[in-house]
């Protein structure tokens, strides 16, 4: 097991560095000049190089590469340009309220998705599993940011039962777990959960149906084992493949937050980009996505270990 | 065949079997998806607002781009205007149809170009293999890196608003996924008889792929492709939606859906139409791919 970690760890680095990569470069491909955002407009030719010398832009690609990463080994990914605090703070404290929405959305999506998947994929080709897999492919298809607004639609302005934006009362972003604060979580939940429902719906369906048709669970029923102890089988067979959808859902619900939370104003790290994007913050897009790519990364890497933890064929494939 | 001894059982079963000719295999998915009425309901929506789109000037429908002060967002059911009007009093039903234009082909267009780009870059990687198919694929896996949404927005934030960098982004989204299933379906391909048979009848390389390959893997991943359409179309409404594809006041779904937004206190079932646009054409073309795949499972 120590060796297959370890394996596994090996192969994140040169994932980990091309990332950093990628993130270094997106700010090359953007057009115009990088200094555009803090050079005034009517700048001199001696400034413009003065601070393109500052900035190290001045350096061949590769040496800034090089600088840039291991600056930001030492968790130092700049400053915003638009508010001069240090990149790294913003987006771990907006990604701390991106975290407490996927785990909340999580929560809803998954326990919908296995129940829904364990009851279709049981009762296979009856009217039971045809209203689970509409709710499924309803769940994968709907533009979730449309949902959301229709969602508002209902509970906050027709309805007035929950507020439409923000947070927290008084446009609060700091968390807590009360229900002044936890009603401004519902709608964004919600409408995170859908899409991992009907993914995790559709693959527990699947797998139940596949478990079911195998010749052991003949041999199960044959010796006499109650129904609920054939369930027990299926859910063992199941777990790994699930697991593994169900991490790298998580890891969407943490990167891909952007559109939920443009929708409801929650300030996570998906509103930080959007904010970032228009703003032509630059070192701040850039920190934001390279820290929620690592977190993907890392809950994959957490994913495959745990997987080969409750699964032993893994390790010896 | 009257000289043959046939026993009166085989006589039977051959009376009993159909008459027609055997059909080829594509014949057979063609009939099998005639028949799946799930598939044939989601084809002729997707025709109509495909159709609508193409003959919109056609159609006699209101200036899509022409406002006015003093009807804005009047209710659905209006007289004139059946589906309302937006925030600037533009006629909705000649929006949404014309919307259907530009929001269909930054949705769809991606697809098609990573399932070109991506089909030809796995087929090199699984035929050719080795040290080419290394550099492929791990070049590959580092989009694998980022989840889709979050590589889309980064590129297009990057790049800057604009429908052709809301396609270019996509495209860099889907070309990964496209690639890594043509990649795995050629492989299983590669080392059968019957490419084995061509290669020492001295066939070359790009012949190889070209006829016997291509064939064999270009309906999997035609089917795999099919199934982002509906990603892409709500990935693609969604960059406009965030104001990073579409600008005003062009018509298209995802912002149309962007600028009403601000309307869902007085008008909120005109504010969310365009969105329904959205979920038709992706729920449609996601029972379609579904369709299309069981149909094409003969085993079944």
């Amino acid at each position: 097991m120590l060796a297959y970690i370890a394996r596994r760890i090996v192969y994140v680095i040169p994932i980990v560095i091309s990332v950093a990569l990628v993130c270094f470069l997106l700010v090359h491909i953007t057009p115009g000049d990088p200094l555009v955002a803090v050079l005034p407009a009517d700048a001199s030719q001696e400034l413009a190089a003065q601070l393109r010398a500052a900035y190290g832009f001045d350096r061949p690609l590769p040496v800034q590469f090089g600088l840039w990463l291991l600056r930001a080994l030492h968790g130092d990914l700049g400053n915003s340009i638009a508010t001069g605090r240090p990149v790294l703070a913003e987006v771990m404290r907006a990604v701390s309220n991106t975290v407490t929405l996927a785990i909340a959305a999580a929560i809803i999506g998954f326990s919908m998705g296995i129940l829904l998947g364990l009851i279709a994929g049981y009762f296979r080709e009856t009217w039971i599993d045809k209203v689970a897999t509409s709710f499924a492919i309803a769940g994968v298809s709907v533009p979730h940011y449309w949902l959301g607004m229709v969602l508002v639609i209902i509970f906050s302005v027709q309805l007035n039962w929950l507020p439409a934006v923000g947070a927290g009362p008084g446009g609060s972003t700091a968390w807590a777990w009360d229900w002044a604060h936890l009603q401004y979580l519902v709608l964004p939940a919600i409408t995170t959960s859908v899409i991992p429902m009907g993914i995790v719906t559709r693959t527990v369906r699947a797998l139940t149906g596949d478990i079911l048709s195998q010749d052991f669970v003949e041999a199960l029923r044959a010796k006499g084992l109650h129904e609920t102890g054939v369930f027990r089988h299926v859910i063992k067979n199941a777990a790994p493949t699930a697991l593994a959808v169900m991490g790298l859902q998580l890891g969407y619900m943490l990167g891909g937050s952007i559109l939920i939370e443009t929708v409801f104003s929650w300030p996570g790290s998906g509103f930080l980009l959007n904010s970032a994007i228009f703003q032509r913050d630059l070192p701040l897009l850039q920190g934001t996505i390279l820290i929620l790519a690592l977190f993907f990364v890392f809950l994959n890497l957490l994913v495959d270990i745990a997987q080969a933890a409750i699964d032993p064929r893994i390790k010896r494939g | 065949m009257s000289e043959l001894p046939l026993s009166a059982t085989v006589d039977a079963a051959l009376q009993a079997a159909p008459a027609t000719k055997a059909r080829g295999y594509w014949a057979t998915v063609g009939r099998r998806i005639r028949r799946d009425k799930v598939s044939m309901v989601c084809a002729l929506v997707l025709l109509l607002i495909f159709l609508s789109a193409v003959v919109a000037p056609w159609l006699g429908l209101e200036d899509p781009y022409k406002g006015s002060m003093i009807r804005r967002l009047r209710h659905i059911g209006t007289v004139g205007y059946p589906l309302g009007t937006d925030e600037l009093g533009r006629d909705m039903l000649a929006r949404l149809i014309y919307g259907g234009r530009l929001s269909l082909v930054i949705g769809i267009l991606p697809v098609i170009l990573a399932f070109c780009i991506g089909t030809s870059l796995g087929l090199v990687a699984g035929y050719v293999g080795g040290k080419l198919n290394t550099a492929i694929m791990r070049t590959i896996d580092v989009f694998y890196a980022f989840p889709s949404v979050l590589l889309a927005i980064a590129i297009s934030g990057a790049l800057g608003a604009g429908i052709l960098n809301s396609i270019v982004s996509l495209t860099v989204v889907f070309v990964p996924q496209i690639t890594r299933v043509a990649e795995s379906v050629t492989t299983g391909v590669r080392n059968m008889d019957f490419v084995e048979a061509a290669r020492a009848s001295g066939a070359g390389p790009f012949t190889i792929m070209r006829v016997h390959i291509l064939g064999n893997v270009l309906g999997s991943i035609f089917v795999y492709a099919t199934s982002l359409i509906s990603v892409s179309m709500i990935l693609a409404a969604g960059l406009s939606f965030l104001g990073l594809g579409t600008k005003p006041p062009e018509p298209e779904w995802g912002l149309m859906l962007n600028t009403l937004r601000t309307a869902i206190y007085v008008n909120p079932w005109v504010a969310a139409l365009p969105g329904a646009m959205i979920f038709a054409v992706s729920i449609c073309f996601n029972l379609l791919s579904d369709g299309l795949r069981s149909a094409m499972d003969i085993r079944n």
